[in-house]
């Protein structure tokens, strides 16, 4: 057991960013509020990316009204396999994926079977807000369900992992992949037990990782090894990341993308209050990061190429 | 930049806070604690006089801005008699008439004064010069005798009609004031004779009356004194027309400083004036108000304290709501507590106030935990949002009724008192907690509801501090201080105090990284 003021001591050394330092110093400053909307609904970050050219999954259709979750079942029957999430979700929250069919059920990717009366409950339970922020009606976006890389097969327990790269300014400054583990139920959100393994931004290779609150370096599940993975397409999904910032204009944001077995990188969503445990997974704060950008903004050289922006990040940003 | 306008503005708001709140305390004597008792005396004048045929003309001198006493209330009594008050400069009396007047009369004055240090000292103005009067001989002879060996005495105004006065009170061994005495019986007489010794230095004096406080059951006589005029120090020295002795005494109440006799009757002169104090205790809070209203209405008007006594007890409570919310914001911004929603555990320690403490955790544990089992089986029925919330409203009115009637039944009188619970917000809760719990799992919802309710019994125990509650409502600028507060954490960016244990193991070992893998 640390004393307590010893703990607040080497956080400080290492940087780490607190939720109040991000909110107050951060979020407050650098994310205009008028631009939320860009972010928490996934609809209008799925049309601003189209139009930017970046790459997302598709949108195979939009539910927006009760009676409209009859007609889904006819728009979708020639898919097999494809996701259902609310536009305002959050952290993951009711997301269903669906990989397959029996029937009139639908097979989720736990396995479960998913009566029809059940997926629709499930839409209307979406569509009356109860996964969005502050419960307000909802929309519902159904698209096309990631195959992920297999690279990852060894490190993921069934679910999509997703790698979270936190912009600030445009600049990449930490980045991290989220491993699913059997008791994440297949869902990369690491509060419900997913394993966030940090990445060094200049090469693209996993360091450590976290699970809760404990260090790990083999997956739980199943026991391979979550460090030395060098993540494909890596320079591109920098670049994506830096392209989010001028995508949304919010100076503090993260960016959630996925790795396709056949597209490569697709951006899921982006999140204007990116978490903490970044850190965690990366053992390293943000804050002496994000100073170094302050920095810069300061004496009036932050860069408007975002490929200057990643060249920057992977020269300044290794994760020690 | 921003943040200095932050700290500016929460200093001079709290800055504006205590000093309303000091002005209050200090000046104005508000009492600082509940129940606070003040010293208050009643004192009643009572005037008897034999009624003769025609018009009757009682004058009795009253007090006018007594220094160091406050006047917070006047009655003045006196059946069928017409009433008006005189106004002098610095005098007041009351003058009743009454014309077909018979037999024994009575009339009385009353009036409640408060002892208040910080009443303001007046500043009299200088009195006329003084010429002496003349005098036939011996008289003459007399006078210029004793006033000539009462000056060898003395250094000053002050202390030469100090020592006059004690030379007038050993009339035995002196001829010369043997003679001036002659007549004279009452310490009262004896301050005229020395004001007009006096005069004959041209010295100003005046004689005034004071009235001692002092618990007692028998009538009080008033006391005479005699002023000199200090014309270096622009005032008037006060010498006991008893033993000569100078200064004010403390416990004096000063009657009326008036040249004219404290009493007149026209053509009566057997009238009496009785004094009679009584010493009573009276809440500081309504002293406070009372003394405030005599002095500035509007202050009193636009305060709290005179809105109907409902209503003031509602504010009671209101006002201690940022305090519960102040600590919540403390619990979950600098310590970092989870709750269910913003503000919801100030309102269940609202509902406590009303069910005490232990009974009101109880409730709110059955109800919740009632209300999610049921929330448990609705899910099953695969209701939509709205009306799922609306069935879970009901039951948990229906289960509020039934602890009631239950623990009516078995005699325990606390489960009454559940009807104030916020129910919507229970419902809400029941609501939030059940998809946390399928969320997130039991463990996670279980935090979020304990942590929900341990805010709200803090906030509770906060909130039922009684003398901050009596604080508050009577110094509500003191809010503008939690304010300032609250600015100021508004822009906390420290580590959350859960924060560390969250990271901690981060700060623990110097990770130290894997190696890298050669490419």
């Amino acid at each position: 057991m640390l004393n307590p003021f010893t703990i607040v001591k080497r956080l400080r050394a290492i940087g780490l960013t607190g939720i109040g330092q991000r909110n107050a110093e951060f979020v407050l400053m650098y994310n205009q509020r008028r631009n939320y909307p860009r972010v928490d609904d996934k609809l209008i970050t799925k049309k601003l990316a189209i139009a930017a050219g970046l790459p997302v999954p598709q949108l195979y259709a939009v539910v927006r009204e009760e009676h409209e979750i009859g007609e889904l079942h006819e728009k979708i029957k020639d898919r097999d396999s494809f996701v259902v999430k609310p536009a305002h979700g959050s952290g993951g929250d009711g997301i269903l994926v669906i990989t397959g069919r029996r029937g009139d059920k639908y097979r989720r990717s736990s396995g479960a079977l998913l009566a029809r009366e059940e997926f629709d409950h499930h839409i209307s339970n979406m569509l009356s807000g109860l996964f969005s922020l502050g419960g307000q009606p909802d929309h519902v976006l159904v698209e096309y369900c990631v195959q992920f890389d297999p690279i990852f097969d060894n490190v993921s327990y069934k679910g999509v992992p997703d790698i979270r790269i936190i912009s600030f300014l445009g600049y990449p400054v930490m980045a991290m992949i989220r491993l699913p583990t059997r008791m994440s139920d297949g869902k990369a959100n690491l509060h419900q037990g997913a394993i966030g393994v940090g990445i060094d931004i200049p090469t693209g290779i996993t360091r450590r990782g976290v699970w809760g609150r404990e260090i790990i370096r083999e997956h739980p599940d199943t026991e391979s090894s979550i460090v030395g993975l060098t993540i494909p397409h890596w320079d591109e999904l920098l670049l994506i990341a830096a392209r989010a910032y001028e995508l949304v204009d919010l100076g503090y944001v993260g960016v959630d993308i996925v790795l396709d077995k056949h597209l490569g990188p697709l951006v899921l969503e982006l999140n204007a209050r990116p978490g903490l445990a970044i850190q965690m997974a990366n053992g390293n704060g943000l804050l002496h990061r994000l100073r170094k950008v302050q920095e810069m903004e300061k004496a009036g050289t932050l860069s408007k190429v975002p490929a200057e922006r990643v060249e920057f990040s992977k020269a300044n940003f290794p994760t020690l | 930049m921003k943040k200095t306008q932050l700290y500016l503005l929460a200093l001079i708001i709290a800055a504006i806070g205590l000093a309303a709140f000091y002005y209050k305390w200090k000046v104005l004597s508000f009492p600082i604690r509940a129940a606070e008792q003040t010293e208050l005396w009643e004192i009643q004048a009572r005037v008897q006089f034999q009624a003769r045929k025609g018009p009757n003309k009682v004058t009795l001198q009253i007090p006018r801005d007594p220094p160091g006493y406050d006047l917070i209330d006047e009655k003045f009594v006196a059946r069928n008699y017409g009433m008006n008050i005189e106004q002098g400069k610095r005098t007041r009396a009351v003058q009743w008439q009454f014309r077909n007047a018979r037999g024994n009369q009575a009339l009385y004055y009353r009036a409640t004064v408060y002892r208040d240090l910080h009443a303001s000292e007046y500043s009299d103005p200088p009195p006329r010069e003084v010429s002496p009067s003349v005098y036939e001989e011996p008289y003459l002879t007399a006078r210029s005798t004793l006033l000539e060996q009462v000056r060898e005495k003395s250094v000053d105004s002050a202390s030469f009609a100090g020592q006059l006065v004690r030379a007038l009170g050993t009339a035995d061994n002196d001829s010369s004031v043997a003679l001036l005495m002659e007549g004279i019986k009452t310490s009262e007489q004896r301050a005229h004779l020395a004001k007009g010794l006096l005069a004959d230095r041209q010295i100003s004096a005046r004689v005034i009356h004071g009235l001692p406080l002092v618990q007692s059951d028998a009538t009080m006589p008033l006391m005479p004194f005699l002023q000199v005029w200090d014309g270096e120090a622009q005032r008037w020295d006060t010498i006991s027309a008893e033993s000569g002795v100078e200064g004010w005494p403390d416990d004096m109440f000063m009657w009326s400083i008036s040249q004219r006799p404290v009493l007149e009757v026209e053509d009566n002169p057997r009238a009496r004036v009785e004094f009679s104090v009584q010493r009573t205790l009276d809440d500081a809070l309504d002293v406070a108000k009372e003394r405030l209203e005599a002095k500035d209405r509007n202050l009193v008007a636009y305060s709290l304290l005179n809105l109907p006594l409902q209503t003031q007890d509602v504010y009671r409570i209101l006002l201690m709501m940022p305090l519960g919310a102040f600590l919540m914001l403390l619990l979950r911004n600098v310590v970092g507590i989870k709750t269910f929603g913003t503000f919801m555990p100030v309102l269940v320690a609202l509902a406590f106030r009303e069910t005490k403490l232990v009974t009101g955790v109880i409730l709110f544990t059955t109800v919740v935990s009632m209300g999610l089992l049921v929330r448990f089986y609705l899910e099953k029925l695969r209701l939509l949002l709205v009306p799922r919330l609306t069935a879970v409203l009901i039951l948990v009115v229906f289960l509020m009724a039934l602890v009631s009637v239950v623990s009516n039944k078995l005699g325990i009188d606390q489960g009454l008192s559940i009807a104030l619970f916020p129910i919507v917000i229970m419902t809400m809760t029941i609501e939030r907690m059940s998809i946390a719990w399928e969320e997130r799992g039991g463990a996670f919802a279980l935090k979020e509801g304990i942590g929900t309710l341990i805010v709200a019994v803090l906030a509770y125990l906060v909130m039922s501090i009684a003398w901050l509650e009596h604080l508050v409502f009577v110094f509500p600028e003191l809010l503008l201080v939690l304010f300032a507060l609250t600015l100021l954490i508004g822009r906390y960016s420290g580590y959350r105090i859960s924060e560390l244990f969250r990271f901690r193991a981060l700060a623990a070992d110097p990770v130290e990284p894997a190696p890298q893998k050669a490419d």
